[in-house]
């Protein structure tokens, strides 16, 4: 059987004298979706920063496709879609100005793919105004909106729930459920429980295991 | 690549220009620094044309500093710096372009007031051409070399006084050879030798700084 995706091997983490897990392992294949899960504090966004290569673990390690992840750096960049708590949404720049930055740091979209994006998360019409004129729950939608251009196999993704209104959270489980269906990958933290739920699914419960 | 470098430069610029304050704050704090000056040693120009090259490098390099501090802060809190970590660009080649387009607007906009602060300080008309243009080959190293700092100190609360205290020595070459340059024009002397040196630290800074400012992010991007 070919290695997992991705993949972690008895992984710990410590931040500020305090271990917040060890000896994790965990395995993601094409097609399935990890839900992290867990009190406040217990390391969910510690662990998908593990995830994804932005932290390094106290011991243990993250594989890409088989491979340490410091090696696969590259590869690690051109599959990874990462939605942190802070999005990466500059205030100052129109909805428009941020996704065509942060589509280009990837792979370029065109200003039609861009508007259709956000009209796709409901934001038809602002297209052109500065993020900080809208509510916390629309500049979440702005940094949403990168799910639906085209987008790299494995997301990564931060409370993406946060401030989004009922239609929002609905829409966007469609959503992740539909990308894992069509062989993509989703790493999620969030603290409601999905109606959604694809073929792949699986829970993660840091809290649990530290009991 | 290069169109990386493109388009986050427009981006920078454009995201500067929808904050003048913070672009004119410099620029101000250094226009005042100099004038105080005549103010407070008195309106004798001897004394004041002699010690003119040391003043305009030390409030030049006050001032790069002032508007450093925040360089990398909001990048960092609104999670644009893991968005660049993450991408599959170098890191260096994009905080390259970032502390370039800072130069550009706040740099280079001290360079080209610099000529109206040096005659108002008395400094003769032939010795301009030399003020300019070692202010424009030592800011960017100012810059580039503060960037280091910035990196370092973006994941702290207070990092402004910490910033300060890790960067001012760095900055004592540019000072020296800066003033150096513009006290030998106003003595006479030719100022080459001193425009060369300051030109090799630029070249130098260029190259390598972007190295250790992308080193400096990751570290605190990963803490």
């Amino acid at each position: 059987m070919s290695s997992p995706f991705l993949e972690a091997v008895s992984l710990s983490c410590e931040r500020d004298w305090r271990l917040l897990f060890e000896k994790l392992d965990l395995s993601l294949l094409p097609g399935q979706m990890l839900q992290v899960a867990g009190p406040n504090g217990s390391g969910k966004t510690s662990l998908l920063r593990l995830l994804a290569g932005l932290m390094q673990p106290t011991a243990g390690e993250v594989r890409l496709s088989g491979r340490p992840l410091r090696e696969q750096r590259a590869e690690l960049a051109r599959n990874l879609l990462w939605i942190g708590h802070a999005a990466g949404i500059k205030g100052l720049l129109t909805a428009e100005e941020n996704l065509a930055w942060l589509c280009a740091l990837h792979r370029p979209a065109s200003r039609e793919a861009i508007w259709q994006a956000l009209a796709a998360v409901g934001l038809r019409g602002f297209e052109d105004v500065p993020c900080h004129t809208l509510s916390a729950g629309q500049q979440r939608r702005v940094a949403l909106a990168r799910l639906y251009l085209e987008a790299p196999p494995l997301w990564i993704l931060d409370e993406p729930f946060t401030a989004l209104d009922r239609h929002g959270v609905a829409q966007l489980e469609a959503h992740l459920s539909a990308h894992c269906t069509g062989g993509g990958m989703v790493v999620l933290t969030t603290h409601h429980s999905l109606t959604e739920r694809p073929a792949g699914y699986h829970e993660l419960d840091l809290g649990q295991r530290a009991a | 690549m290069s169109n990386v470098f493109a388009l986050l430069f427009r981006r920078e610029a454009r995201l500067l220009c929808r904050r003048p304050a913070e672009l004119a704050n410099p620029l101000v704090f250094f226009a005042i620094v100099i004038a105080l000056f005549p103010l407070a040693v008195g309106p004798e120009s001897q004394l004041l044309q002699s010690i003119s090259p040391g003043l305009v490098w030390v409030a030049a390099l006050l001032a790069v500093l002032l508007s450093l501090d925040g360089l990398f802060r909001s990048d960092f809190e609104d999670g644009s710096l893991e968005q660049w970590v993450v991408s599959p660009h170098p890191l260096a080649l994009l905080v390259l372009a970032k502390v370039l387009a800072h130069w550009v607007f706040s740099g280079l906009a001290l360079v080209l007031l610099a000529p109206l602060l040096g005659l108002m300080l008395g400094l003769p008309a032939s010795t301009l051409p030399v003020l300019l243009l070692s202010l424009l080959l030592g800011t960017p190293v100012l810059s580039l070399l503060g960037a280091v700092g910035a990196a370092l100190t973006v994941g702290l609360k207070r990092g402004g006084l910490l910033l300060a205290l890790l960067i001012l020595p760095l900055y004592i070459p540019v000072l020296i050879l800066g003033s150096g340059a513009l006290q030998a024009a106003l003595q006479g002397l030719p100022a080459a030798g001193h425009l060369l040196w300051l030109a090799s630290l630029t070249a130098l800074s260029v190259t390598l700084t972007p190295f250790a400012i992308a080193a400096g992010l990751t570290i605190s991007v990963g803490e």
